[in-house]
């Protein structure tokens, strides 16, 4: 199991160190500075053995955080402990600094007590942490012996993410489904690789312990549904989405999932992230990037790219950038377009191009001659891909939710009178074209 | 509230400082200097004087202030033990706390303050503790009981933790259940042998039930655990997959690698035509894809762990190589992964897509990276044969783009496909000269160098161009020099007339003027060669060389196997078993796959059967090899001493013959052992038809016996120890002749041949009576089966135990040596039994104290039938009696040797269908005994 875990600047120098086995010396704090840290080289591995001692690391801005074993343990389960950790310390004190960490190193020193104990992670449900982790001042001495159980209970429990009592005036919730549309494409046009991670966000206001239960496209299930039907099917069947895979949070309950596709829950309070898929047919590529580069001799390159929207004309795409790489020896680019606007940016080696809306089914142009200086470096350049970031309000999945039903059979609140908003944001993942 | 404020404090005196504060009145000066204190702790100062100051603070009613007390104590008491007893009465006192937040608290901190004195402190305490109303307090108090057992396992045994520990592993809570299955599976692993974690059916539907409910944490605790298991049967094994499946979707990449490593090993046991195996090889593949738009440390423990998974079911993810292409902000450790699974998957489906995104990887920035990528287009040329003529053009056009590593790396991609697909492709040889002044790796050199050498009949100016190298032949690496050497013999069996100076030259180069050992030798025995027998020299130097193969990067199956058991540890991602960079005891248990069942009714394996020496025995009785390079200095490789041995006679030979060829012979042919197969002792071929028709006469109606009992073969040399060869194999004795009957496995991935079999002299001589002859190459995964015979004559040395026997098996790979015991009953001769008279007289005759007595527990035999069995082993029933309702046998039996022993067997019918035997054994050499009733045992339990 996990061994120690220490936090560092980007010096090395150490922010949080704290010591769990007996068989982690303390020389080992240093080993990793020494050998990672301060090493010359790009790091070529986020794991690394010293000396028999095993050190994960992950950065965040430029704090790392690292944890170091001597036994052969699940790795995974290490990386993904670091993760969570990074986000309770984001969900207690916001963005992982080394001001931040600094102010509060009492506080993490009393979260890494809890969970994480002789190395083994333990209920790290910001939720339920904070209900008895409190640097602000309220104390479990004043807490009554119910309150004291109702914690334990919680913190040990089968819902551990979500305690009892919570009341809303007004019962609401919020589903974001977040997509990112990841493109590769060759210079011809061809697909390479497409596919698109989606993530359902839920925002919960909701009193009691609530059982809700939420519908999609999927096709498995329509499918299913439609069998009695066959009106139905051929009806929704077009409107259906094949999702190639998909994990839950832990509220889910998985095994009711893996026998009836159905997704059944009761909600962390506040926001958390119900499910992450992942689709890879049918799916609507919202731009098409044409590269066309040509080089004039050893000292010139033309560009021209052009781009083309690809959804309803009704809808609106926002914050388009293209990047479109240039070598390291330019010298001087010359840049017209015909919407939004073009800049090289020296430090990047980029032409960065800038549109603020663009309408489905329409199409702008960029060209640009890049002057080169001579140069008598044998190597050719990488010719990195374009790459393109926007924002669509639509899921170019073709994900749609059928619903998101409410239960809570013990209050006096219905399904209908949940006040329910559904929002659906497509982004660029990595979006690239070679060329 | 900022704490940042508290690592500023450099001043002088600080210690002294902080002492005033840490022992003021006011609480809230007090906390801060404590947080001072822990702060100064943190950047590595050395505050351990402040230790009875920091503890006094420590009865205290705020949280806060408590916590931080007990975080210093944790890193101090070490180095302060006599104080940190100080501190123990709080703890106990905390432990009694009503509120459970404390409770747990101060046993958690007990547990972490590793002083031996506190420790019997923490019992009590700890006991309260594991059976406490709330279940926060016992899901801390099962951790707790794994410190402790950390510091001092004899206590947590004495105290009886560990079975307290056991049942919680049916506590209501799931989080309770979790942590003391982690803490079960974690004391189980520091006593390998102790059945701690005793799995059986039920326990293991518990494990699966608190499976649904605990946390994410929880989950991967109790997978790692379930793998630890071996299901009883193929329906066992799908009824768990099956309740393990849904943990793939959940969110958390450790708990759905687990529960892939479940499955992995439990879809061993499936057979392959069961729809469910179909339906899970279908489920695996999503969640392993769905891991890789996990954050990038995570892809790279999957990526990892999925080239494992694709070297051991590569129909997991054969459709899925897009999601393996290389993005272009991929950290550089991801995308040498992807590289590398995606040329295992490549296929003549896929190599299209393949080839153009590695030709792309190439001209990609990371030098590593590129160079992989080349090389990769070199091994998808050997894996696909259909497409190596596009990947020579492919690297054909990286090499015009003159980049010195791309080159470089291209050119040696290019030898191994030429030494795969000779003859095919040499016309792109001209191209590959044109470059020649721009290699300057080793490497690069070495192969162009083979290059030129092995085609110089198709290069005009292969002289020139291998004189150019000779210049500077004393700043070349060994690798460029012996590459060279070898070239330019080539070249002159090839051109004689013209490149004499020239293989003169690199002779004397290479002899005279090295410092190099290899080289000299290399370069002597070339000259030697040439000077006596150059046709000789021609066969050896041109001989035909073995095609590569695609496999030479694979893991070795038996290590695959192991790191399968591993995925998503740390071994899974070094790709080493535990045992290489795990210090001590810890986790070098060796796991493997279980074995696959083809239905519930399947007969055990041989390891599980009793066998005559069961495997364990024989493990012990293996020398080091250390032992056995001695040993075989004594290995007697002179021709077998004929007529019956004496037993002192050969002490001293066979080390006279050591450097008389006897070592040659044993590396050379395989022909150093070749007593006739006459051999076999003419006085056992004569009295045989006596014994028979002895047999017969006794025992009539039994006319299926076929000789003495036979044990299943049992391994005897695992692959792990040999390289890949794995020896198993039993002894038979059947009408008189004794022989081996082996099984050898090539468990590695390359052929073996040349195989050879020599004894270390034992106490009975056996000795090889024929070669080992295994006709045909043993290529990887082949298995045959060889009855090798045996003669007696070898040469005698008593060995202990006395029938221990240590062997040598060569092949063309390495010598390994094993040692196996053998049933004695092999030895009972045919003419073993005895006249009455005769045996009542030597009974008489043989001192009393040479008697020895034995117990034959549950025979599932009656008198009838234990003579008859025993009579096919050659043990002669030559009276019987009927004492009180009790069967009487008197029987005998003779060595090869000649050594008679003499047995009366009492035989006491127990319940109706065992029978319990007395068995009184008289011999002259009472030291056979032993052994003499473990084959009475053996044949009669079996």
């Amino acid at each position: 199991m996990i061994g120690g875990l220490f936090i560092y600047n980007h010096k090395g120098e150490v922010l949080i160190s704290r010591v769990y086995r007996d068989d982690i010396g303390r020389n080992a704090v240093d080993a990793f500075r020494v050998n990672v840290i301060h090493a010359r080289q790009q790091v070529r591995s986020p794991v690394t053995n010293i000396a028999r001692t095993s050190f994960f690391h992950v950065k965040r801005s430029n704090i790392w955080l690292a944890a170091v074993t001597k036994q052969n343990v699940n790795a995974a389960m290490v990386f993904e402990f670091l993760y969570k950790m990074c986000d309770v310390m984001a969900a207690y004190f916001g963005k992982i600094s080394e001001e931040n960490i600094k102010n509060n190193f009492v506080l993490i020193y009393e979260l890494l007590d809890e969970i994480l104990d002789f190395g083994y992670p333990q209920n790290s449900e910001t939720g339920a942490l904070k209900t008895f982790i409190t640097q602000q001042g309220i104390k479990s001495q004043h807490q009554t012996k119910e309150e004291q159980s109702q914690i334990t209970s919680q913190v040990t429990g089968q819902i551990g993410w979500r305690r009892e009592g919570i009341k809303y005036r007004r019962n609401e919730l919020f589903l974001d489904v977040l997509e990112s549309v990841n493109l590769l494409m060759s210079p011809q046009g061809q697909v390479l690789s497409a596919h698109v991670s989606g993530r359902v966000v839920m925002k919960s206001y909701l009193s009691g312990m609530p059982e809700c239960k939420f519908g999609m496209n999927d096709k498995i299930v329509i499918e299913k549904q439609g069998k009695g039907t066959a009106d139905e099917t051929s009806k929704s069947g077009k409107q259906s989405i094949a999702i190639h895979d998909c994990t839950f949070h832990q509220c889910v309950r998985l095994s009711k999932f893996d026998s009836e596709r159905s997704i059944s829950f009761i909600p962390p309070d506040g926001e958390f992230e119900l499910m992450r898929y992942r689709t890879t047919k049918d799916i609507i590529l919202p731009f098409r990037v044409i590269p066309l580069v040509r080089e004039v001799g050893h000292t010139k390159l033309e560009v021209k790219v052009v781009i083309k929207s690809n959804f309803k004309p009704s809808l609106l795409a926002q914050k388009i950038e293209v990047r479109i790489p240039t070598p390291l020896n330019t010298s001087g680019v010359q840049v017209i377009c015909m919407k939004g606007k073009a800049k090289y940016k020296t430090s990047e080696n980029a032409i960065v191009w800038k549109i603020k809306r663009m309408a489905g089914m329409k199409e702008s142009q960029i060209s640009a001659e890049i002057e080169l200086l001579p140069t008598n470096d044998k190597k050719k350049w990488a010719r990195p891909p374009i790459s393109m970031n926007f924002e669509v309000p639509f899921a170019p999945s073709g994900l749609k939710v059928r619903y998101l039903k409410v239960f809570e059979p013990k209050l006096n609140y219905s399904d209908h009178d949940v006040i329910k908003w559904v929002r659906y944001i497509g982004r660029s993942g990595i979006y690239e074209t070679r060329c | 509230m900022t704490d940042s404020k508290y690592f500023t404090t450099t001043k002088k005196g600080e210690i002294f400082e902080l002492k005033a504060e840490l022992n003021s009145d006011k609480k809230e000066k007090k906390k801060e200097a404590v947080k001072k204190v822990i702060a100064s702790m943190t950047v590595g100062k050395d505050v351990s004087a402040l230790f009875p100051d920091v503890v006094n603070c420590m009865q205290t009613d705020n949280l806060e202030l408590k916590k931080l007390v007990y975080l210093y104590l944790m890193n101090y008491a070490k180095s302060q033990p006599d104080m940190a007893i100080m501190a123990v009465n709080t703890f106990v006192k905390d432990c009694e706390d009503p509120n459970p937040l404390i409770r747990a608290l101060a046993v958690r901190t007990m547990g972490c303050i590793r002083v031996d004195k506190i420790t019997e402190y923490l019992c009590e305490p700890l006991r309260k503790c594991l059976k406490d109303e709330d279940p926060y307090v016992r899901k801390t108090a099962a951790v707790c009981v794994a410190k402790l057992h950390d510091i001092n396992a004899q206590l947590v045994e004495d105290q009886g933790f560990l079975d307290t520990l056991k049942d919680l592993i049916s506590d209501s809570n799931p989080m309770v259940v979790a942590n003391a299955v982690a803490a079960l599976s974690e004391i189980a692993e520091s006593h390998p042998s102790s059945n701690l974690l005793d799995l059986n059916p039920q326990s293991i539907n518990k494990l699966l039930t608190a499976l649904n409910e605990c946390t994410e944490w929880g989950q991967i605790f109790i997978l790692d655990c379930l793998a630890n298991y071996t299901p009883k049967d193929d329906r066992e094994a799908q009824s768990i997959c099956e309740r393990v499946t849904p943990r793939l979707s959940h969110a958390n990449s450790a708990v759905v690698l687990s529960a892939v490593k479940v499955l992995m090993k439990f879809m061993e046991m499936l057979s392959k035509d069961l729809d469910y195996y179909g339906t899970l090889l279908k489920k695996l593949a999503p969640p392993l894809v769905t891991l890789l738009s996990a954050e990038p440390e995570l892809q790279y423990v999957a990526l990892r762990n999925i080239n494992l998974i694709v070297q051991k079911r590569p129909e997991v993810l054969k459709h899925e190589m897009k999601v393996f292409f290389v993005k272009y902000n991929d950290p550089i450790y991801v995308k040498l992964e992807k590289l590398d699974i995606m040329i295992r998957l490549a296929s003549q489906a896929n190599i299209a897509q393949v080839l153009a995104e590695l030709k792309e990887y190439a001209t990609e920035v990371d030098v590593d990276f590129v160079r992989k990528a080349v090389r990769a287009i070199g091994r998808c040329a050997i894996k696909v044969e259909q497409s190596a003529e596009r990947c020579v053009s492919t690297l054909l056009d990286l090499i015009q783009t003159k980049v010195n590593y791309v080159v470089q790396e291209a050119i040696v991609v290019i030898k191994d496909i030429f030494r795969k697909y000779p003859n095919k492709y040499e016309s792109v040889i001209a191209t590959l000269c044109e470059n020649l002044d721009s290699l300057d790796e080793p490497e690069a050199r070495a192969a162009m160098i083979w290059i030129v050498g092995e085609y110089a009949e198709r290069i005009d100016n292969a002289d020139e161009l291998l004189e150019s190298f000779l210049e500077g032949f004393h700043d070349e690496s060994t690798q460029v020099q012996l590459q060279l050497l070898t070239a330019i013999v080539k070249l002159f069996l090839k051109k004689p007339t013209e490149t004499q100076e020239l293989v003169q030259q690199v002779l004397s180069l290479a002899t005279q003027d090295s410092d190099n050992p290899d080289l000299r030798d290399r370069g002597y025995i070339y000259w030697r060669l040439l000077s006596t027998d150059p046709v000789a020299a021609k066969e050896v130097v041109l001989a035909e060389k073995p095609l590569i193969s695609e496999e030479t990067d694979l893991i070795e199956p038996t290590l695959l196997d192991e790191l399968i058991c591993y995925i998503g540890t740390l071994a899974s991602v070094y790709h080493k078993p535990p045992s290489a960079f795990v210090e001590g005891g810890r986790g070098v248990v060796h796991k493997s796959l279980p074995p696959r069942t083809a239905s519930s009714e399947s007969t055990e394996s041989p390891e599980t059967a009793p066998a005559g020496a069961p495997p364990g025995e024989q493990l012990d009785t293996v020398p080091t090899q250390g032992d056995l390079l001695g040993d075989l200095l004594n290995l007697d490789l002179g021709p077998p001493v004929s007529g019956p041995p004496l037993a002192t006679s050969a002490v001293q030979m066979g080390a006279v013959d050591l450097l008389g060829g006897g070592l040659d012979s044993l590396i050379g042919a395989p022909s150093f052992v070749a007593p006739p197969a006459a051999a076999v002792p003419a006085n056992l071929g004569a009295p045989m038809g006596s014994g028979l028709s002895d047999l017969f006469d006794l025992t009539s109606g039994v006319g299926t016996l076929s000789g003495s009992y036979v044990a299943p073969k049992a391994v005897w040399l695992p692959a792990m120890k040999a390289k890949g060869l794995e020896i198993s194999g039993t002894f038979t004795r059947q009408a008189g002749s004794i022989s081996m009957d082996l099984q050898l496995t090539n468990k590695a991935l390359q052929v073996m041949t040349d195989f050879a079999i020599q004894f270390n002299r034992n106490s009975f001589g056996l000795a090889p009576a024929a070669p080992l002859q295994v006709h045909a190459p043993l290529s990887p995964t082949q298995t045959v089966e060889i009855s090798l015979p045996l003669s007696t004559a070898g040469s005698v040395m008593k060995t202990e135990p006395l029938n221990s026997l240590q062997v040598a098996v060569k092949n063309n790979i390495d010598v390994f040596y094993f040692s196996t015991l053998y049933p004695l009953h092999i030895l009972f001769v045919e003419d073993g039994k005895m006249d009455r008279q005769v045996f009542l007289a030597t009974w008489k005759d043989i001192p009393n104290e040479n008697e020895a007595q034995f117990q034959i527990r549950d025979c599932p035999l009656n008198a009838e039938a234990v003579s008859s069995r025993l009579q096919s082993s050659s043990i002669f029933t030559v009276a019987r009696r009927n004492v009180e309702g009790q069967d009487m046998l008197y029987q005998s039996l003779k060595l090869t040797n000649g050594i008679w022993v003499l047995a009366e067997l009492r035989i006491q019918p127990g319940n109706p269908s065992f029978t319990d035997l007395e068995l009184s054994l008289k011999c002259r050499a009472p030291e056979v005994s032993q052994h003499v009733y473990q084959a009475y045992e053996t044949i009669l339990k079996n």
